[in-house]
């Protein structure tokens, strides 16, 4: 009875193309928006800004990179923490070689580099399908980890093989890299950063590039007959999803962690954001942050309940039980779920439309 | 019989270019030091080493051709089974006895695998059941490890495990290497057999072939799908066993999968004697390299170089060298 579209009337056509269309959606958002600029950064604590938030908003928006790969071009990668590193060195390096850039400029040149990477390594995916390709995107993984360990002008020649962020502010005093910068500071940076590119993203797969990309993953071969030029959009879809990851690993560098080595992108990186984008549902916006928020938070949970009801496990255990819970869980969702966290909302909001009278 | 030829050209080329590059690195730089009798022992290590690619990556092969599921876990499953070999070893249970409990374990280990994951995920997209078996991986090696701890364990069957001399005592071999890859070699040719001559064997290709022609013609797939879990963890035990004698049985193991992938891409999905073929490819690649190659850009490169050469592979041959190649249709 509440939530419906029902009445609604849409009158220039720029109403009836955008992104939400029904009245309480807009005021879901603007409600979330209200929410995550004002009332987090004021009720929450040091540590959840920064060891929760952080990390969940910028893994999801790796999640959202890859999920433009795999979820709207069909093409699985397992790739996705080298080009995060990539992001994270080449950010490092152009920090470190022109002090005076603003860190804006810094992390969007950092994604442009990422992309070129991305575009290189996209190229065989013309030739290689499915899991070919996911085993071939591997290779990127270990080789571009492999380079920032091995060659010391990735890390300006530090002898641990560890890059530390500058600090680096956006106007005057407001710094958001370094000792100097406020949880508070950090949290809207990202949030500012992950809010745009979210929107960005979903203007693109609402556009022909997006539709071009859905069509080569629905059926590639039907996709060419009907005119879609194979090449340069599988390399867009690398393109643009490596530059969503190269961000993604500027700021896991900069502003969460502060100082990386390139372990931190190793191929369990890959694998953590590609549950993310399953486990939240593949092909959607919403699924990249709802499988963010499941994967960064089910550690926390699984690490801080045997506390809770009292039980003392040695650490050893603990850590072997999460390994088990943690798989179990992957696939008791997928049984359940196989389309993921968004599917689920989504059939929340159909149910809600008919409510509270079904008939 | 073109694909036969295409094949042996690209094997051909294969050993020429193995033989050239560190020739050529030879004559350009002093640094490197070659001579045939190393050049041959480095190669012939390679193979071996190769071997126990291949049985790792021959598990992967046998569930992906029976139910086109792409079984992330078969590392994880390599590492289970060692693992409770040697728990049930130290339990005071005889090698013999204690193997015979693990094949005993594999087995049901596959029909749980069937009931609780598979079944349910009937029908579902790829992705999602490779999902599904990456989910099993972080299962196994939790449970593994709360069972039986994470210590590293020694295994010792007995083998000789000392490098010995060949060829007119010119090229150093290991003997263990030579152990696993005539047991290697068994295994293959056992399953070979099992394949081509059984009853279940027999089924089991028609599956590989046609799911539903299988289907049709009365072959139960749930039962099929069982048994192909139930040798791969057997080849999964076999694995274990080579790879935890030679380093230890220790979550390390696991990480084998990883070795094991670009041996699959290279010797196709779907089939077995790629496997095998892929496996000493890249096991012989990946050593010349390490000692030919890798001095000249700075070393440490085993880590991705089976990978880059899997995929210039690929690049010319986008099914493998023996994978069948898919004829698709709008």
């Amino acid at each position: 009875m509440l939530y419906r579209e029902a009445g609604e009337f849409k009158a220039t056509y720029q109403a009836d193309q955008a992104i939400l269309t029904i009245r309480q959606d807009r005021w879901f958002m603007l409600a979330l928006m209200v929410i995550a600029f004002l009332v987090i950064p004021l009720i929450s604590s040091e540590y959840w800004l920064g060891t929760i938030m952080l990390p969940f908003l910028i893994l999801a928006l790796a999640a959202l990179g890859l999920n433009v790969l795999t979820g709207y071009a069909g093409q699985l990668s397992l790739g996705t923490g080298g080009f995060m590193a990539t992001g994270a060195f080449a950010a490092y390096k152009l920090a470190t070689s022109f002090p005076d850039l603003h860190i804006f400029l810094v992390i969007l040149l950092a994604g442009g580099i990422t992309a070129v990477a991305g575009l290189l390594f996209g190229i065989p995916s013309l030739r290689i399908k499915g899991f070919y390709l996911a085993v071939a995107t591997l290779a990127s993984q270990f080789f571009l980890i492999w380079m920032f360990n091995k060659f010391g002008w990735f890390t300006n020649y530090s002898a641990s093989g560890v890059i530390s962020a500058p600090p680096m502010a956006v106007i005057g005093d407001s710094y958001v890299t370094g000792p100097y910068a406020t949880a508070e500071a950090k949290y809207l940076f990202v949030l500012s950063i992950v809010v745009l590119f979210a929107l960005m993203t979903k203007n693109l797969v609402r556009s022909n590039i997006g539709r071009e990309w859905m069509a080569v993953r629905d059926m590639d071969i039907a996709a060419e007959i009907i005119g879609i030029r194979m090449l340069p959009t599988k390399l867009k879809a690398f393109a643009y999803s490596s530059f969503l990851c190269g961000i993604a690993g500027a700021l896991w560098a900069f502003v969460y962690t502060g100082s990386v080595e390139p372990l931190a992108f190793d191929v369990n990186r890959s694998f953590q954001i590609l549950f993310m984008i399953i486990i939240g549902g593949l092909g959607s916006i919403m699924g990249a942050f709802l499988g963010a928020g499941f994967i960064v938070l089910l550690p926390i949970f699984l690490n801080n309940a045997p506390h809770w009801i009292g039980l003392n496990i040695h650490v050893d255990l603990i850590s072997h039980i999460e390994f088990m819970v943690f798989g179990a869980l992957i696939i008791f969702f997928l049984i359940v779920e196989p389309h993921g966290l968004a599917r689920l909302w989504q059939l929340l909001k159909e149910k809600l439309r008919l409510w509270p009278f079904p008939y | 019989m073109r694909i036969e030829q295409d094949v042996l050209k690209i094997l051909l080329a294969a050993l020429l270019l193995m033989a050239a590059i560190p020739w050529t690195a030879g004559k350009l730089s002093s640094d490197i030091f070659f001579e045939w009798p190393f050049f041959f022992e480095v190669a012939i290590g390679g193979l071996l080493a190769g071997v126990m690619y291949s049985l790792v990556a021959l598990g992967f092969v046998l569930i992906f051709k029976a139910s086109g599921v792409f079984n992330f876990s078969q590392g994880a499953m390599v590492l289970f089974s060692a693992l409770t070999l040697v728990g049930l070893n130290e339990l005071g249970v005889p090698i013999w006895l204690a193997i015979v409990f693990t094949l005993a374990i594999m087995v049901v280990l596959a029909v749980v695998i069937e009931r609780v994951v598979l079944r349910p995920l009937v029908n579902q997209e790829h992705i999602i059941l490779f999902m599904a078996t990456i989910g099993i991986t972080y299962f196994l090696d939790g449970f593994g490890q709360t069972l039986w701890g994470s210590e590293v364990k020694l295994l010792d069957l007995g083998i000789p495990n000392s490098p010995g001399l060949y060829f007119g005592g010119q090229i150093l071999i290991n003997d263990f290497d030579l152990v696993a890859a005539l047991i290697a070699g068994i295994l293959v040719i056992s399953l070979a057999f099992f394949f081509q001559y059984t009853r279940i064997g027999r089924a089991l290709r028609a599956v590989a072939d046609d799911h539903q022609a299988a289907l049709s013609i009365g072959i139960p797939l749930k039962h099929i799908w069982v048994i192909v879990w139930a040798v791969a963890g057997i080849v999964a035990l076999v694995a274990g066993i080579m790879w935890g004698s030679k380093l230890g049985v220790q979550f390390s193991l696991a990480l084998i999968a990883l070795k094991a992938l670009p041996v699959l891409i290279l010797g196709g999905f779907t089939s077995v004697p790629g496997a095998i073929i892929g496996g000493l490819i890249i096991g012989a690649g990946e050593k010349l390299a390490e000692v030919f190659i890798a001095p000249m850009i700075g070393g440490g490169i085993e880590d991705w170089f089976a990978y880059m050469l899997a995929l210039a592979f690929l690049v010319f041959r986008p099914q493998g060298l023996f994978g069948e190649k898919i004829i698709e249709r709008v």
